[in-house]
């Protein structure tokens, strides 16, 4: 067993900050490629048009240090925590909210965050609080990775209870029909998630943490790299296109993440992101 | 793309113009208002008051910004999915809203009350934010400054990039667009 190692939370704080702002305002470079890639790709010229405004859009944000949607997301982060990290000086989860609302108010950043959904609907004005996935890993840093999830694609995300006797066949007609009902509210070009296995509860955390591959990555498993070909080709044959308007390019990627399930259960989860993919990651 | 210049508020003509597809840029006052806004601007209706802003003519946002940085008039600006604003869109419609912009698809009575109403719905590219609001030059808020970032503002815009969706005559580009590229995978 390693030594302990501490960490001041204030640390967490500060980090939580940076992540927030440097999310918003640079669009990972993965995601950046794609996009120009596409637009070399894309038959439909008003197609190729839109990418070309996204990529004019992401070297504005980046260049004047603005957001790169107006919509910032709800703050989602996914944190390995070493266990050989103590850590100190306060609340951990209270440090991710504080880092929250210091990087949405000094990032001039737009507070998307509804109290009583059901009812009032208030916003809180300052985007807390935080979605935070915490997994225990061996070690003694923490990593913590941010994502800002956009409201408009998170909206045409889909849970399925399948039954096994579907198959392969009907899950990823399921996640065709999720791609296709979505249409162009999602803000296509979009990134496909996929979870399969597991249960409702963490079927969906697979389906967000597929996300955070890198676009162009190859999944190490081939049978798994295969699906995701498939499923990427019969969805950009969906004719959907950037925005909607008609197109080659209605997915950019599509990732699968899966794990063993209850013998009676088939769950698969699609998790809609738009084109902004915007997430990144620090360790401490 | 060549892109039609138009300017606002719309007259029939101009609407009667537009043909799904086309490309436009719109210069003059467009109304920024999203979810809790159009709430409230049926309610007025409804209860036979006056609104905000004067509706025949005129062009709506559907966008909630992001804060200003100082010196700027407007934070990143780009369109919210307009669906969320169907049960609302026939009645003003009616009472004399001839465009809307925003992304995403539309009800079949929504695009029957444009038919009706003659009337046109724009889309702006989503999530082209920082980009848009190089076309914004002006913005005050004039109704509901308590909703945040979804209170009504009077926008002033030069040239802002938007694609015609639906027109008056039944056109559908996100039906057209997409039948048209669609292969067999």
């Amino acid at each position: 067993m390693g030594a302990i190692r501490e960490l001041d939370v204030r640390e967490v704080t500060a980090a939580v900050q940076e992540l927030c702002i440097t999310a918003n305002y640079d669009l990972p470079v993965d995601v950046y490629e794609a996009l120009k890639k596409a637009q070399g790709e894309e038959e439909s010229p008003v197609g190729a048009e839109v990418l070309g405004q996204l990529i004019e859009n992401a070297d504005i944000a980046a260049r004047d240090r603005v957001p790169i949607c107006q919509d910032t997301g709800l703050a989602v982060f996914f944190v390995d925590l070493g266990q050989d990290v103590h850590l100190v000086g306060g609340d951990f989860a209270a440090a991710v909210n504080e880092g929250v609302r210091q990087g949405y108010l000094d990032g001039y950043l737009r507070k998307s965050a509804a109290e009583e959904p059901a009812h009032a609907r208030r916003n809180t004005k300052d985007n807390t609080p935080a979605i935070v996935h915490t997994s225990i890993v061996p070690g003694d840093k923490v990593q913590i990775t941010m994502m800002a999830k956009g409201g408009g694609a998170e909206n045409m995300s889909s849970l399925n209870m399948l039954k096994p006797s579907q198959g392969w066949a009907g899950m990823s007609q399921a996640v065709v029909d999720t791609v296709s009902r979505a249409g162009s509210n999602p803000c296509p070009p979009v990134v496909i998630g996929v979870g399969i296995g597991g249960t409702i509860d963490m079927v969906t955390v697979l389906a967000k943490k597929a996300l955070l591959r890198e676009i162009g990555s190859v999944h190490p498993d081939p049978r798994i790299a295969e699906m995701e070909a498939e499923l990427l080709a019969r969805i950009n044959a969906l004719g959907i296109g950037p925005q909607g308007l008609g197109g080659r390019t209605t997915a950019l990627a599509v990732f699968i993440e899966e794990m063993p399930c209850h013998i009676a259960s088939m769950p698969m989860a699609v998790n809609v992101q738009c084109h902004a993919q915007r997430h990144t990651s620090v360790t401490l | 793309m060549a892109a039609k210049k138009i300017t606002t508020p719309l007259t029939d003509e101009v609407v009667k113009s537009l043909r799904a597809g086309d490309a436009v840029e719109i210069t003059g006052v467009i109304y920024q208002a999203r979810d809790a806004a159009h709430k409230r601007l049926v309610a007025l209706i409804e209860a036979g008051e006056a609104l905000p802003f004067e509706l025949q003519g005129a062009v709506v946002y559907y966008m909630g910004p992001s804060p200003a940085k100082p010196g700027n008039p407007i934070g990143s600006a780009g369109p919210t999915t307009s669906g969320r604003m169907d049960a609302y869109a026939p009645l003003l419609m009616k009472h004399g809203l001839k465009g809307m912009i925003g992304k995403g698809l539309r009800t079949a009575e929504v695009k029957q009350a444009m038919v009706d109403e003659t009337a046109v719905y724009f889309a702006a590219t989503g999530g082209a934010g920082a980009l848009l609001a190089q076309r914004i030059t002006g913005n005050e808020v004039i109704a509901w400054p308590e909703l945040g970032a979804e209170a009504v503002a009077r926008l002033d815009v030069v040239d802002f990039p938007a694609i015609v969706v639906n027109d008056c005559h039944g056109g559908d580009l996100y039906e057209e667009g997409r039948a048209k590229y669609a292969r067999e995978a």
